[in-house]
Protein backbone atom coordinates (compact mmCIF):
# COMPACT_ATOMS: atom_id res chain seq x y z
CA UNK A 1 0.00 0.00 0.00
CA UNK A 2 0.91 3.93 -0.49
CA UNK A 3 2.68 5.02 2.20
CA UNK A 4 0.68 8.37 2.13
CA UNK A 5 -2.66 6.45 1.80
CA UNK A 6 -1.35 4.27 4.67
CA UNK A 7 -0.72 7.45 6.95
CA UNK A 8 -4.02 9.17 5.92
CA UNK A 9 -6.10 6.32 7.26
CA UNK A 10 -4.27 5.58 10.41
CA UNK A 11 -4.24 9.44 10.93
CA UNK A 12 -8.24 9.71 9.99
CA UNK A 13 -9.16 6.58 12.09
CA UNK A 14 -6.99 8.70 14.79
CA UNK A 15 -8.47 12.14 15.03
CA UNK A 16 -11.98 10.71 14.07
CA UNK A 17 -12.32 7.62 15.87
CA UNK A 18 -15.22 5.06 14.81
CA UNK A 19 -17.53 4.55 17.87
CA UNK A 20 -15.18 6.48 20.96
CA UNK A 21 -17.23 6.98 23.67
CA UNK A 22 -18.92 3.78 25.87
CA UNK A 23 -22.51 3.67 26.67
CA UNK A 24 -24.26 3.26 30.06
CA UNK A 25 -25.83 -0.12 28.89
CA UNK A 26 -25.86 -3.52 31.02
CA UNK A 27 -26.36 -5.37 28.16
CA UNK A 28 -23.00 -5.06 26.64
CA UNK A 29 -19.98 -6.90 27.89
CA UNK A 30 -17.04 -5.06 28.59
CA UNK A 31 -13.29 -5.15 29.12
CA UNK A 32 -10.18 -2.82 30.31
CA UNK A 33 -6.99 -3.48 28.50
CA UNK A 34 -4.23 -1.62 30.59
CA UNK A 35 -1.69 -3.05 28.48
CA UNK A 36 1.18 -4.30 30.27
CA UNK A 37 3.57 -3.50 27.61
CA UNK A 38 3.14 -0.32 27.40
CA UNK A 39 1.15 2.73 28.24
CA UNK A 40 -2.28 2.62 26.05
CA UNK A 41 -5.43 2.09 28.71
CA UNK A 42 -8.61 1.35 26.72
CA UNK A 43 -12.25 0.42 28.01
CA UNK A 44 -13.97 -1.92 25.11
CA UNK A 45 -17.94 -2.80 25.38
CA UNK A 46 -19.22 -5.21 22.82
CA UNK A 47 -22.87 -6.29 22.44
CA UNK A 48 -23.84 -9.75 20.92
CA UNK A 49 -27.25 -10.42 20.04
CA UNK A 50 -28.37 -13.44 18.38
CA UNK A 51 -24.94 -14.77 17.69
CA UNK A 52 -23.75 -11.27 15.77
CA UNK A 53 -21.92 -8.42 16.77
CA UNK A 54 -24.27 -5.60 17.42
CA UNK A 55 -21.96 -3.01 18.50
CA UNK A 56 -18.40 -2.23 19.47
CA UNK A 57 -17.23 0.78 21.21
CA UNK A 58 -14.30 2.24 23.27
CA UNK A 59 -12.73 4.94 25.22
CA UNK A 60 -9.51 5.69 26.89
CA UNK A 61 -6.06 6.93 26.37
CA UNK A 62 -3.96 5.52 24.11
CA UNK A 63 -1.32 6.33 20.91
CA UNK A 64 -2.12 6.93 17.42
CA UNK A 65 -1.75 3.39 16.53
CA UNK A 66 -4.17 1.67 19.13
CA UNK A 67 -6.58 3.98 18.26
CA UNK A 68 -6.44 4.09 15.08
CA UNK A 69 -6.35 0.13 14.87
CA UNK A 70 -9.50 0.59 17.68
CA UNK A 71 -11.54 2.42 15.21
CA UNK A 72 -10.52 0.72 12.25
CA UNK A 73 -11.06 -2.94 13.86
CA UNK A 74 -14.48 -1.86 15.32
CA UNK A 75 -15.87 -0.98 11.52
CA UNK A 76 -14.68 -4.47 10.39
CA UNK A 77 -16.57 -6.62 12.89
CA UNK A 78 -20.14 -4.26 13.48
CA UNK A 79 -22.76 -6.90 11.72
CA UNK A 80 -20.66 -10.36 11.39
CA UNK A 81 -21.42 -13.22 12.82
CA UNK A 82 -18.87 -14.69 16.17
CA UNK A 83 -17.85 -16.98 13.84
CA UNK A 84 -16.78 -14.63 11.40
CA UNK A 85 -15.34 -11.93 14.43
CA UNK A 86 -12.86 -15.47 15.34
CA UNK A 87 -11.85 -15.63 11.79
CA UNK A 88 -10.63 -12.01 11.27
CA UNK A 89 -9.22 -11.46 14.56
CA UNK A 90 -6.98 -14.53 13.95
CA UNK A 91 -5.90 -13.35 10.17
CA UNK A 92 -5.92 -10.07 11.90
CA UNK A 93 -3.01 -11.27 14.54
CA UNK A 94 -1.44 -13.55 11.49
CA UNK A 95 -0.85 -10.35 10.01
CA UNK A 96 0.72 -8.43 12.85
CA UNK A 97 2.85 -11.25 13.66
CA UNK A 98 4.16 -11.37 9.99
CA UNK A 99 2.69 -14.39 9.37
CA UNK A 100 0.55 -15.95 6.33
CA UNK A 101 -3.04 -14.73 6.15
CA UNK A 102 -5.67 -14.00 4.43
CA UNK A 103 -5.30 -10.50 3.11
CA UNK A 104 -8.76 -9.95 1.06
CA UNK A 105 -10.51 -11.03 4.63
CA UNK A 106 -8.97 -7.49 5.90
CA UNK A 107 -9.95 -5.04 3.95
CA UNK A 108 -8.41 -1.50 5.62
CA UNK A 109 -6.66 -3.49 8.24
CA UNK A 110 -3.84 -4.19 6.13
CA UNK A 111 -2.69 -0.61 6.55
CA UNK A 112 -0.74 -2.19 9.73
CA UNK A 113 1.03 -5.34 7.76
CA UNK A 114 3.91 -3.29 8.30
CA UNK A 115 4.59 -1.94 11.77
CA UNK A 116 7.53 -1.58 13.66
CA UNK A 117 8.65 -3.98 16.39
CA UNK A 118 7.62 -2.37 19.03
CA UNK A 119 3.94 -1.17 17.86
CA UNK A 120 2.92 -4.34 17.29
CA UNK A 121 1.63 -4.86 20.66
CA UNK A 122 -0.23 -1.28 20.16
CA UNK A 123 -1.86 -2.77 17.03
CA UNK A 124 -2.83 -5.79 18.87
CA UNK A 125 -4.49 -4.06 21.83
CA UNK A 126 -8.22 -3.64 20.46
CA UNK A 127 -8.22 -7.53 19.04
CA UNK A 128 -7.07 -8.96 22.46
CA UNK A 129 -9.61 -6.97 24.23
CA UNK A 130 -12.34 -8.07 21.67
CA UNK A 131 -10.93 -12.15 22.10
CA UNK A 132 -11.22 -11.60 25.91
CA UNK A 133 -14.70 -10.34 25.94
CA UNK A 134 -15.41 -13.27 23.02
CA UNK A 135 -13.72 -15.40 25.46
CA UNK A 136 -16.24 -14.29 28.08
CA UNK A 137 -19.18 -15.56 25.71
CA UNK A 138 -17.76 -18.63 25.19
CA UNK A 139 -17.57 -19.69 29.36
CA UNK A 140 -20.87 -18.10 29.65
CA UNK A 141 -19.20 -15.56 31.74
CA UNK A 142 -20.66 -11.36 31.27
CA UNK A 143 -17.38 -9.95 31.94
CA UNK B 1 31.16 16.68 30.45
CA UNK B 2 33.03 13.49 30.02
CA UNK B 3 31.82 12.14 26.61
CA UNK B 4 34.61 10.61 25.86
CA UNK B 5 34.40 8.22 28.25
CA UNK B 6 31.20 6.31 27.51
CA UNK B 7 31.35 4.45 24.25
CA UNK B 8 27.50 4.59 23.29
CA UNK B 9 27.95 8.43 22.86
CA UNK B 10 30.36 7.04 19.94
CA UNK B 11 26.46 6.58 18.15
CA UNK B 12 25.27 9.29 16.75
CA UNK B 13 22.58 9.11 19.66
CA UNK B 14 21.12 12.07 22.44
CA UNK B 15 20.70 9.96 25.62
CA UNK B 16 17.67 11.56 27.90
CA UNK B 17 16.58 8.23 29.63
CA UNK B 18 19.02 8.63 32.60
CA UNK B 19 16.50 8.22 34.97
CA UNK B 20 15.55 4.90 34.20
CA UNK B 21 19.25 3.82 33.69
CA UNK B 22 22.47 5.59 32.63
CA UNK B 23 25.46 4.39 29.98
CA UNK B 24 28.51 2.81 31.15
CA UNK B 25 31.88 4.23 31.38
CA UNK B 26 34.58 2.32 30.12
CA UNK B 27 36.50 1.93 32.75
CA UNK B 28 33.51 0.18 34.61
CA UNK B 29 33.04 -2.09 31.78
CA UNK B 30 36.76 -3.26 31.59
CA UNK B 31 36.82 -3.41 35.42
CA UNK B 32 34.36 -5.80 35.25
CA UNK B 33 35.94 -7.69 32.50
CA UNK B 34 39.03 -7.35 34.34
CA UNK B 35 37.44 -9.98 37.45
CA UNK B 36 36.10 -12.17 34.54
CA UNK B 37 39.33 -12.32 32.81
CA UNK B 38 41.62 -12.16 35.21
CA UNK B 39 40.43 -13.28 38.89
CA UNK B 40 37.53 -15.29 38.70
CA UNK B 41 36.56 -17.08 41.62
CA UNK B 42 34.27 -17.17 44.68
CA UNK B 43 34.07 -14.96 47.59
CA UNK B 44 34.58 -16.11 51.14
CA UNK B 45 35.44 -19.35 50.51
CA UNK B 46 38.95 -19.92 48.37
CA UNK B 47 42.78 -20.11 49.90
CA UNK B 48 44.09 -18.95 46.58
CA UNK B 49 45.44 -16.28 44.86
CA UNK B 50 42.24 -15.14 43.04
CA UNK B 51 40.23 -15.48 45.50
CA UNK B 52 41.73 -13.93 47.79
CA UNK B 53 41.93 -10.57 45.45
CA UNK B 54 38.23 -11.10 44.77
CA UNK B 55 37.35 -10.84 48.26
CA UNK B 56 39.50 -7.85 48.88
CA UNK B 57 37.68 -6.27 45.80
CA UNK B 58 34.12 -7.44 46.81
CA UNK B 59 34.48 -5.97 50.76
CA UNK B 60 36.79 -2.99 49.34
CA UNK B 61 33.48 -1.82 47.82
CA UNK B 62 31.73 -1.57 51.21
CA UNK B 63 34.52 1.30 52.13
CA UNK B 64 34.09 2.58 48.73
CA UNK B 65 30.14 2.92 49.28
CA UNK B 66 30.93 4.41 53.36
CA UNK B 67 32.71 6.90 51.61
CA UNK B 68 30.66 7.82 49.13
CA UNK B 69 27.66 8.21 51.63
CA UNK B 70 28.93 8.92 54.64
CA UNK B 71 27.95 5.78 56.56
CA UNK B 72 30.15 2.99 58.25
CA UNK B 73 31.57 -0.20 55.93
CA UNK B 74 29.20 -2.74 58.09
CA UNK B 75 26.45 -0.76 57.43
CA UNK B 76 26.33 -1.64 53.60
CA UNK B 77 24.48 -4.65 52.35
CA UNK B 78 24.25 -5.01 48.89
CA UNK B 79 21.16 -5.92 46.71
CA UNK B 80 20.04 -6.10 43.12
CA UNK B 81 19.13 -2.63 43.80
CA UNK B 82 16.83 -0.25 44.67
CA UNK B 83 13.38 -2.36 44.36
CA UNK B 84 15.14 -4.98 46.50
CA UNK B 85 17.01 -2.75 49.12
CA UNK B 86 13.47 -1.26 50.04
CA UNK B 87 11.94 -4.58 50.14
CA UNK B 88 14.08 -6.06 52.38
CA UNK B 89 13.50 -2.57 55.14
CA UNK B 90 9.38 -3.97 54.60
CA UNK B 91 9.69 -6.79 54.85
CA UNK B 92 13.57 -7.79 57.14
CA UNK B 93 12.84 -5.15 59.54
CA UNK B 94 8.88 -3.16 59.25
CA UNK B 95 7.41 -6.63 59.26
CA UNK B 96 8.36 -7.06 62.98
CA UNK B 97 8.01 -4.15 64.03
CA UNK B 98 4.93 -2.19 62.85
CA UNK B 99 1.43 -3.53 64.46
CA UNK B 100 -2.05 -2.98 63.52
CA UNK B 101 -2.81 0.86 63.69
CA UNK B 102 0.84 2.53 62.99
CA UNK B 103 0.98 4.63 60.34
CA UNK B 104 3.91 4.92 57.41
CA UNK B 105 3.63 8.15 55.96
CA UNK B 106 4.75 8.11 52.38
CA UNK B 107 3.47 10.36 49.35
CA UNK B 108 1.67 10.35 46.06
CA UNK B 109 4.34 11.06 43.65
CA UNK B 110 6.15 7.79 45.05
CA UNK B 111 8.04 5.37 42.69
CA UNK B 112 5.67 1.80 42.77
CA UNK B 113 8.76 0.27 44.46
CA UNK B 114 8.19 2.66 47.70
CA UNK B 115 4.15 1.96 47.41
CA UNK B 116 3.69 -1.76 47.05
CA UNK B 117 5.81 -3.14 49.41
CA UNK B 118 3.76 -0.88 51.89
CA UNK B 119 0.88 -1.64 50.40
CA UNK B 120 1.26 -5.45 50.98
CA UNK B 121 2.85 -4.47 54.86
CA UNK B 122 -0.93 -3.20 55.14
CA UNK B 123 -2.42 -5.85 54.14
CA UNK B 124 -0.87 -8.12 56.23
CA UNK B 125 -0.43 -5.97 59.15
CA UNK B 126 -3.24 -3.53 59.15
CA UNK B 127 -0.49 -0.80 59.15
CA UNK B 128 -2.29 2.89 58.21
CA UNK B 129 -0.49 4.08 55.10
CA UNK B 130 -0.91 8.07 54.78
CA UNK B 131 -0.13 10.18 52.04
CA UNK B 132 1.38 13.34 52.85
CA UNK B 133 0.18 15.84 50.35
CA UNK B 134 1.97 17.42 47.54
CA UNK B 135 2.04 21.38 47.07
CA UNK B 136 0.72 23.31 43.65
CA UNK B 137 3.82 22.07 42.23
CA UNK B 138 3.33 19.02 43.08
CA UNK B 139 6.56 18.88 45.14
CA UNK B 140 6.45 17.59 48.73
CA UNK B 141 7.55 19.82 51.49
CA UNK B 142 8.91 18.99 55.16
CA UNK B 143 5.55 21.29 56.15
CA UNK B 144 3.48 18.64 54.61
CA UNK B 145 5.10 15.66 56.31
CA UNK B 146 5.03 17.58 60.08
CA UNK B 147 0.84 18.14 59.09
CA UNK B 148 0.92 14.57 58.52
CA UNK B 149 2.68 13.25 61.54
CA UNK B 150 0.38 12.12 64.18
CA UNK B 151 1.34 10.08 67.74
CA UNK B 152 1.07 6.41 65.58
CA UNK B 153 3.49 7.57 62.91
CA UNK B 154 6.02 4.91 62.97
CA UNK B 155 8.02 5.55 59.74
CA UNK B 156 8.09 7.99 57.32
CA UNK B 157 9.58 6.49 53.58
CA UNK B 158 10.42 8.90 50.70
CA UNK B 159 12.44 9.46 48.24
CA UNK B 160 14.87 11.61 47.91
CA UNK B 161 14.42 13.04 44.10
CA UNK B 162 11.03 12.22 42.88
CA UNK B 163 11.22 10.32 39.83
CA UNK B 164 8.81 12.49 37.68
CA UNK B 165 8.45 15.48 39.20
CA UNK B 166 12.02 15.37 40.14
CA UNK B 167 11.65 17.95 43.06
CA UNK B 168 14.43 17.74 45.79
CA UNK B 169 13.31 16.89 48.91
CA UNK B 170 14.60 18.48 52.07
CA UNK B 171 15.59 14.81 53.46
CA UNK B 172 18.17 16.87 56.11
CA UNK B 173 15.05 18.83 58.02
CA UNK B 174 13.01 15.59 57.56
CA UNK B 175 15.75 13.30 58.89
CA UNK B 176 15.80 15.85 62.05
CA UNK B 177 11.80 15.72 62.49
CA UNK B 178 11.86 11.96 62.21
CA UNK B 179 14.46 11.88 65.34
CA UNK B 180 13.15 14.59 67.59
CA UNK B 181 9.85 12.14 67.28
CA UNK B 182 11.55 8.86 67.35
CA UNK B 183 10.42 7.91 63.37
CA UNK B 184 11.97 5.24 61.63
CA UNK B 185 12.97 7.84 58.43
CA UNK B 186 13.41 5.37 55.08
CA UNK B 187 14.89 7.14 51.65
CA UNK B 188 14.62 5.58 48.51
CA UNK B 189 17.86 7.70 47.11
CA UNK B 190 17.67 6.31 43.57
CA UNK B 191 17.36 9.66 41.70
CA UNK B 192 19.30 10.96 44.52
CA UNK B 193 22.51 9.01 45.23
CA UNK B 194 23.23 9.10 41.70
CA UNK B 195 23.31 12.63 40.82
CA UNK B 196 23.89 15.03 44.52
CA UNK B 197 26.05 14.60 47.43
CA UNK B 198 24.05 12.78 50.12
CA UNK B 199 25.18 12.10 53.72
CA UNK B 200 23.27 9.08 55.26
CA UNK B 201 24.47 10.34 58.65
CA UNK B 202 24.30 13.44 58.70
CA UNK B 203 20.53 13.19 57.91
CA UNK B 204 19.89 11.16 60.30
CA UNK B 205 18.65 8.72 57.95
CA UNK B 206 17.88 5.10 59.20
CA UNK B 207 17.65 2.99 55.66
CA UNK B 208 18.91 4.61 52.62
CA UNK B 209 18.58 2.62 49.03
CA UNK B 210 20.17 2.61 45.52
CA UNK B 211 21.07 1.26 42.48
CA UNK B 212 24.21 0.86 40.73
CA UNK B 213 23.01 1.31 37.42
CA UNK B 214 21.21 4.57 37.45
CA UNK B 215 24.60 5.97 38.35
CA UNK B 216 27.27 4.69 35.80
CA UNK B 217 27.43 1.51 37.31
CA UNK B 218 26.80 -2.31 36.19
CA UNK B 219 22.40 -3.59 35.87
CA UNK B 220 22.00 -6.00 39.05
CA UNK B 221 23.15 -4.58 42.09
CA UNK B 222 22.45 -2.38 44.76
CA UNK B 223 22.78 -1.18 47.82
CA UNK B 224 21.01 -0.98 51.30
CA UNK B 225 22.44 1.26 53.86
CA UNK B 226 21.28 0.17 57.14
CA UNK B 227 21.99 1.95 60.49
CA UNK B 228 23.90 -0.99 62.40
CA UNK B 229 21.60 -0.84 65.49
CA UNK B 230 18.58 -1.63 63.18
CA UNK B 231 20.70 -3.58 60.85
CA UNK B 232 20.97 -5.96 64.26
CA UNK B 233 16.86 -6.54 64.34
CA UNK B 234 16.50 -7.59 60.93
CA UNK B 235 15.91 -11.16 59.88
CA UNK B 236 16.61 -11.80 56.54
CA UNK B 237 14.28 -12.60 53.66
CA UNK B 238 17.11 -14.87 51.68
CA UNK B 239 19.12 -18.36 53.73
CA UNK B 240 21.63 -20.13 52.24
CA UNK B 241 25.51 -20.40 51.96
CA UNK B 242 27.40 -17.28 52.76
CA UNK B 243 25.14 -15.87 55.42
CA UNK B 244 25.46 -18.81 58.12
CA UNK B 245 27.80 -19.72 60.67
CA UNK B 246 27.14 -22.76 61.96
CA UNK B 247 23.38 -25.02 61.68
CA UNK B 248 22.99 -28.55 62.66
CA UNK B 249 20.75 -31.66 62.37
CA UNK B 250 18.74 -31.45 65.58
CA UNK B 251 17.10 -27.89 63.87
CA UNK B 252 19.85 -24.72 65.57
CA UNK B 253 21.30 -22.56 63.47
CA UNK B 254 23.44 -19.39 63.97
CA UNK B 255 23.78 -16.88 61.37
CA UNK B 256 26.72 -14.54 60.65
CA UNK B 257 26.57 -10.68 61.81
CA UNK B 258 26.46 -7.92 59.76
CA UNK B 259 25.90 -7.39 56.08
CA UNK B 260 26.70 -10.55 55.03
CA UNK B 261 23.57 -12.02 56.78
CA UNK B 262 21.48 -10.76 53.79
CA UNK B 263 23.80 -11.74 51.36
CA UNK B 264 23.05 -15.22 50.81
CA UNK B 265 24.38 -17.30 48.14
CA UNK B 266 27.08 -16.32 45.45
CA UNK B 267 26.26 -12.44 45.16
CA UNK B 268 26.84 -10.68 41.15
CA UNK B 269 30.87 -10.15 42.21
CA UNK B 270 31.73 -8.85 39.16
CA UNK B 271 29.11 -5.94 39.32
CA UNK B 272 29.72 -4.99 43.05
CA UNK B 273 33.12 -4.42 41.62
CA UNK B 274 31.91 -2.31 39.15
CA UNK B 275 29.91 -0.58 41.18
CA UNK B 276 32.87 0.54 43.56
CA UNK B 277 34.71 1.81 40.32
CA UNK B 278 31.63 3.49 39.02
CA UNK B 279 31.58 5.60 42.59
CA UNK B 280 35.10 6.15 41.55
CA UNK B 281 34.18 7.75 38.71
CA UNK B 282 31.90 10.11 39.93
CA UNK B 283 33.59 11.69 42.85
CA UNK B 284 36.73 11.91 40.37
CA UNK B 285 34.26 14.19 39.09
CA UNK B 286 33.01 15.63 42.13
CA UNK B 287 28.97 15.31 42.87
CA UNK B 288 28.82 18.80 43.33
CA UNK B 289 30.12 19.60 39.72
CA UNK B 290 27.52 16.63 38.26
CA UNK B 291 24.82 17.99 40.56
CA UNK B 292 25.22 21.90 39.19
CA UNK B 293 26.19 20.88 35.49
CA UNK B 294 22.38 19.20 35.47
CA UNK B 295 20.49 22.10 37.07
CA UNK B 296 22.01 24.17 34.54
CA UNK B 297 21.20 21.93 31.54
CA UNK B 298 18.08 21.93 32.72
CA UNK B 299 17.59 25.59 33.52
CA UNK B 300 18.44 25.69 29.70
CA UNK B 301 16.18 23.21 28.55
CA UNK B 302 13.50 24.90 30.47
CA UNK B 303 13.87 28.58 28.21
CA UNK B 304 14.46 26.58 25.48
CA UNK B 305 11.13 24.66 25.47
CA UNK B 306 9.38 27.38 26.76
CA UNK B 307 9.73 29.25 23.37
CA UNK B 308 8.05 26.41 21.34
CA UNK B 309 4.12 27.37 21.80
CA UNK B 310 2.48 23.65 21.68
CA UNK B 311 4.63 22.16 24.32
CA UNK B 312 3.56 21.57 28.07
CA UNK B 313 5.73 21.66 30.90
CA UNK B 314 5.23 20.19 34.00
CA UNK B 315 7.80 20.93 36.54
CA UNK B 316 10.12 23.48 35.41
CA UNK B 317 11.15 24.67 39.18
CA UNK B 318 12.22 21.13 40.64
CA UNK B 319 15.90 21.49 41.25
CA UNK B 320 17.62 18.22 39.49
CA UNK B 321 17.86 17.05 35.88
CA UNK B 322 14.24 15.39 35.60
CA UNK B 323 11.78 16.96 33.19
CA UNK B 324 8.14 15.95 32.32
CA UNK B 325 6.25 17.51 29.11
CA UNK B 326 3.71 17.01 26.59
CA UNK B 327 3.46 17.97 23.10
CA UNK B 328 -0.29 19.33 23.09
CA UNK B 329 -2.80 16.80 21.96
CA UNK B 330 0.20 14.32 21.55
CA UNK B 331 0.04 11.37 23.58
CA UNK B 332 3.34 10.75 25.25
CA UNK B 333 4.44 7.75 23.64
CA UNK B 334 3.72 8.99 20.10
CA UNK B 335 6.28 12.04 21.08
CA UNK B 336 9.08 9.49 22.63
CA UNK B 337 8.40 7.38 18.90
CA UNK B 338 8.97 10.58 16.52
CA UNK B 339 12.00 11.83 19.12
CA UNK B 340 13.42 7.85 18.88
CA UNK B 341 13.51 8.41 14.92
CA UNK B 342 15.86 11.41 15.17
CA UNK B 343 18.12 9.04 17.82
CA UNK B 344 16.54 11.09 20.83
CA UNK B 345 16.31 8.59 23.30
CA UNK B 346 13.66 9.27 26.17
CA UNK B 347 10.96 7.78 28.39
CA UNK B 348 7.07 8.16 27.86
CA UNK B 349 4.57 6.68 30.46
CA UNK B 350 3.92 7.23 34.05
CA UNK B 351 7.41 6.31 34.95
CA UNK B 352 6.20 3.61 37.64
CA UNK B 353 4.20 6.90 40.11
CA UNK B 354 1.31 5.30 39.04
CA UNK B 355 -0.79 7.55 41.75
CA UNK B 356 0.67 10.58 40.83
CA UNK B 357 -2.06 10.81 38.46
CA UNK B 358 -4.90 11.39 40.81
CA UNK B 359 -2.62 14.80 41.27
CA UNK B 360 -1.65 15.96 38.04
CA UNK B 361 -4.66 15.34 36.20
CA UNK B 362 -2.07 13.63 33.25
CA UNK B 363 -1.14 10.36 33.42
CA UNK B 364 1.31 10.07 31.13
CA UNK B 365 4.42 12.11 29.91
CA UNK B 366 7.20 12.38 28.27
CA UNK B 367 10.42 12.29 30.72
CA UNK B 368 14.20 14.17 30.05
CA UNK B 369 16.48 12.94 32.62
CA UNK B 370 19.62 14.58 32.18
CA UNK B 371 22.99 13.03 33.54
CA UNK B 372 26.48 14.32 33.71
CA UNK B 373 27.18 13.64 29.60
CA UNK B 374 24.47 15.68 28.72
CA UNK B 375 25.52 18.57 26.64
CA UNK B 376 23.73 22.21 25.69
CA UNK B 377 23.90 20.55 21.71
CA UNK B 378 21.90 17.26 22.91
CA UNK B 379 19.41 20.24 24.28
CA UNK B 380 19.10 21.95 21.12
CA UNK B 381 19.14 18.92 19.19
CA UNK B 382 15.86 18.19 21.28
CA UNK B 383 14.63 22.17 20.44
CA UNK B 384 15.30 21.53 16.98
CA UNK B 385 13.27 18.80 16.45
CA UNK B 386 9.90 19.09 18.58
CA UNK B 387 10.25 22.75 16.83
CA UNK B 388 9.23 20.63 13.70
CA UNK B 389 6.82 18.34 15.20
CA UNK B 390 3.66 19.87 13.24
CA UNK B 391 4.85 16.83 11.08
CA UNK B 392 4.82 14.40 13.97
CA UNK B 393 2.35 12.10 12.39
CA UNK B 394 4.27 11.85 9.22
CA UNK B 395 7.30 10.32 11.20
CA UNK B 396 5.57 8.26 13.93
CA UNK B 397 3.17 6.25 11.04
Amino acid sequence: MDSNLRREIILDNYQNPTNRGLVNDDSYLKVNTNSESCIDNLDFMMKIEDNKVKDICFDGEACAISTSASSILIRSLIGKSVDEVRNILENYKKMINEEDYDKDLLGELNVYDTLQPNRKNCALLPSVAIDKMLGSVRDGRKN
Amino acid sequence: MNREDFPMLNQDIVYFDNGATTLKPKVVIEKMMEYYQEYTSNIHRGDYDAAIKTNEAYDGVRKIVAHFVNCKPEEVIFTSGTTMSINTVVFSYMRKHLHKGDEVILSKAEHASNVLPWLKLSEELGVVIKYAPLDSNMELKVESIEKTITEKTKVISIAHVSNVIGDVRDIKAIGKLCSEKGIIFNVDGAQSVPHMKVDFKDSNIDFLSFSAHKMCGPTGVGVLVAKEELMDEMTPLCFGGGMNQTFEVDGSYELKTGPSKFEAGTPPIAEVIGMGEAIKYLEKIGMENIHKNEVELKKFLVSELEKIPNIILYNTNSNSGILAFNIDGVFAQDSSVYLNSYNIYVRAGNHCAKILKDEMKIKNTVRVSLYLYNNKEDVLKLIEVLKRSADIFKVVI
